[in-house]
């Protein structure tokens, strides 16, 4: 009741100034909201309410913080978070992972040109780099134990998924389903893969070096405009190629009865995987258009140095 | 980035006390579309969120404080979110019992297992969740009067998506009874009893650490019931105890997705358990410290 006394009083002594004064809008965690103003100060602004609680006034001022420049200065004693890198031993380590990593994919960048001029045409080339592929493709596992151990900055549910939706490509589809290793869809998902982890893999050794010339970052952030559409293309085509010859077989599937209670139809997840693009490719595809408005953003109003 | 301050000052000084819902209270008056339950006040823009139960007086701030505020979405409250990922496993679950058309073949439409397990882990399975619900009801204290909206999403699609999930197989047509037989479903039987009665004692031993009405969190100890003996050596038997009962499950069922569900809920619960460990070693100088968060000795 005692509350409900105050919530009347307070109220009615803002309800009073806001019919007085105008409004100035603040933005606290993200949302808008109006805050009425007693004084003229551009930067700050005070309202000041009068709750009478037992007849003993308590002066409720709401301030809003001044603008983002100040506020800083103000807010000093709050330690700042200092981002934690790697040390020494892992940045080369690092170094050496990914240098390793660049070397792999152009050698299967090498074979598949190679292959290439050696036949004449786009047929079969997958077989000329399959072992190179399925070696560095499945290293890149290791990637998800450097975001757990903390020396990649990166999230390990999101690496993860990454990963494994490669890995599962290679594996599980490409390797498994014998028939479509001679598809051109693998080839387009293969060359996507190729041009994308190379820029990517040197991408990350330049930055480990802190000597990263500035055509890797633009190409690492404007390549992926067409090879994103390439590759989930070629992976789709697959997949779907895939499909006669995994219900023909029953490849990876378990049927009740059993005595684990359990079933598994290989084909209908295939089928849940290709919806799954729907939602998780444009996430994806936004998302590193966003990333590149950012990383490359404020290149425009400065003339490139590099 | 803007940060809204509440300075709250005194303009005698009094010994009356004043809690900080009342800060909730005169900042909802002023912002309605913040009720009090979304709001988090703090001392820090990046610090942790006041309670309804701190005293303004007793905080680490001089004759003027300074309060942070941030909108946390949407609340929706513990007791609706429990009741309503509790109910669903139960009705999904008897529908597969039941074999409501549309699920198995049209031959099996209202059909009934012949198997005397299939019948057994029913009422289990029920047993649990009606037992769940009650608790809900008239045994926990909650601490938290809300949880963000977006919870009950997450937290439905998991209870019912795995109920549904175990409860195909369990009463499939083609289900296949444990290997041992009977053996197994009576030792299986045990275990899940035993654990029930256990969770349920350790739930009663945790309302009555807490006055009706409070939130004050003290440690707690073995009481007369042999089934909280084992506070001896755990932090958070309630959650071992639910372990328990869902491998007893796993046995008597001898279903794949049972054991699914029993691992992801086991993980889930020991997160659960290592924090609720974690912040009672914080907040008491004296906790023993034989106890470990979920497993005795292990975990």
């Amino acid at each position: 009741m005692l509350h409900r006394f105050l919530r009347g009083c307070l109220s009615y002594s803002v309800s009073k100034r806001r019919r007085k004064y105008g409004g100035v809008t603040a933005l606290v965690s993200g949302r808008h909201f109006r805050v009425w103003s007693p004084c003229s100060f551009p930067d700050s602004v005070n309202l000041t309410a009068t709750v009478v609680q037992d007849q003993t006034p308590l002066r409720v001022a709401v301030m809003s913080a001044a603008a983002p420049g100040t506020s800083k200065a103000a807010h000093s004693d709050v330690a700042p978070k200092r981002k934690k890198g790697p040390g020494a031993l892992a940045t080369a380590y690092l170094v050496i992972y990914n240098v390793v990593m660049t070397a792999g994919w152009l050698v299967i960048a090498v074979g598949l040109v190679r292959a290439y001029l050696a036949r004449g045409s786009y047929h079969g080339l997958y077989y000329s780099i399959e072992k190179p592929l399925k070696f560095f493709q499945t290293g890149a596992i290791l990637e998800i134990l450097h975001c757990a151990v903390g020396i990649v900055p990166s999230s390990v549910v999101l690496t993860g998924f990454q990963v494994m939706s490669r890995v599962f490509l290679t594996w599980a589809v490409t390797h498994s389903v014998r028939e479509v290793q001679s598809e051109d869809s693998v080839l387009l998902f293969v060359t996507a893969w190729t041009v994308t982890e190379i820029i990517r893999y040197s991408f990350y050794t330049f930055s480990l070096l802190n000597h990263l010339p500035f055509l890797i970052k633009w190409a690492r952030y404007t390549f992926f405009f067409v090879l994103y559409p390439m590759g989930v293309t070629g992976e789709l085509l697959t997949i779907y190629a895939a499909l006669p010859y995994v219900q023909k077989t029953g490849l990876y599937s378990v049927t009740l009865p059993n005595k684990y209670n359990f079933s598994f139809d290989y084909y209908t997840f295939l089928i849940l995987i290709m919806i799954s693009y729907i939602p998780l490719f444009p996430q994806l595809y936004f998302h590193m258009i966003r990333q590149r408005k950012k990383v490359l953003g404020h290149v425009e109003d400065y003339s490139k140095v590099e | 980035m803007w940060h809204m301050s509440v300075e709250i000052l005194d303009a005698k000084t009094k010994d009356k006390l004043c809690f900080l819902d009342k800060v909730r209270t005169y900042f909802f008056s002023s912002y309605p579309q913040w009720y009090p339950a979304r709001q988090s006040i703090r001392l820090d823009p990046k610090g942790k969120s006041l309670k309804d139960e701190d005293v303004l007086q007793h905080l680490p701030v001089g004759t003027t404080a300074t309060f942070y505020f941030r909108d946390l979405g949407a609340q929706i409250s513990w007791v609706t979110v429990f009741l309503t990922e509790y109910t669903g496993p139960l009705v999904i679950y008897l529908m597969f019992y039941f074999r409501v058309p549309f699920i198995y073949a049209p031959k099996y439409d209202f059909t009934t297992s012949k198997h005397w397990v299939v019948h057994l882990a029913c009422m289990c399975h029920s047993f649990h969740y009606v037992k769940r619900l009650l608790e809900t009801l008239f045994v926990h204290r909650f601490s938290h009067g809300t949880m963000p909206l977006r919870n009950i999403f997450k937290n439905c699609t998991y209870y019912w998506g795995f109920a549904a999930w175990m409860a195909y197989y369990i009463n499939h047509p083609l289900y296949t009874p444990p290997i041992y037989g009977e053996q197994q479903i009576r030792l299986a039987l045990i275990v899940f009893l035993f654990c029930q009665i256990g969770n349920f004692s350790i739930h009663v031993a945790l309302r009555n650490l807490r006055p009706p009405g409070s939130k004050t969190r003290k440690i707690p100890y073995p009481t007369k019931n042999p089934f909280t003996w084992i506070f001896l050596l755990v932090s958070c038997p309630n959650y071992t105890y639910e372990l328990g009962s869902w491998l007893g499950f796993t046995l008597m069922t001898q279903c794949l997705p049972v054991a699914f569900f029993t691992l992801v809920g086991f993980i889930q619960m020991t997160v659960w358990a290592k924090g609720k460990h974690r912040s009672y070693l914080k907040e008491f100088r004296d906790y023993p410290p034989l106890r470990s968060p979920i497993l005795p000795f292990v975990l």
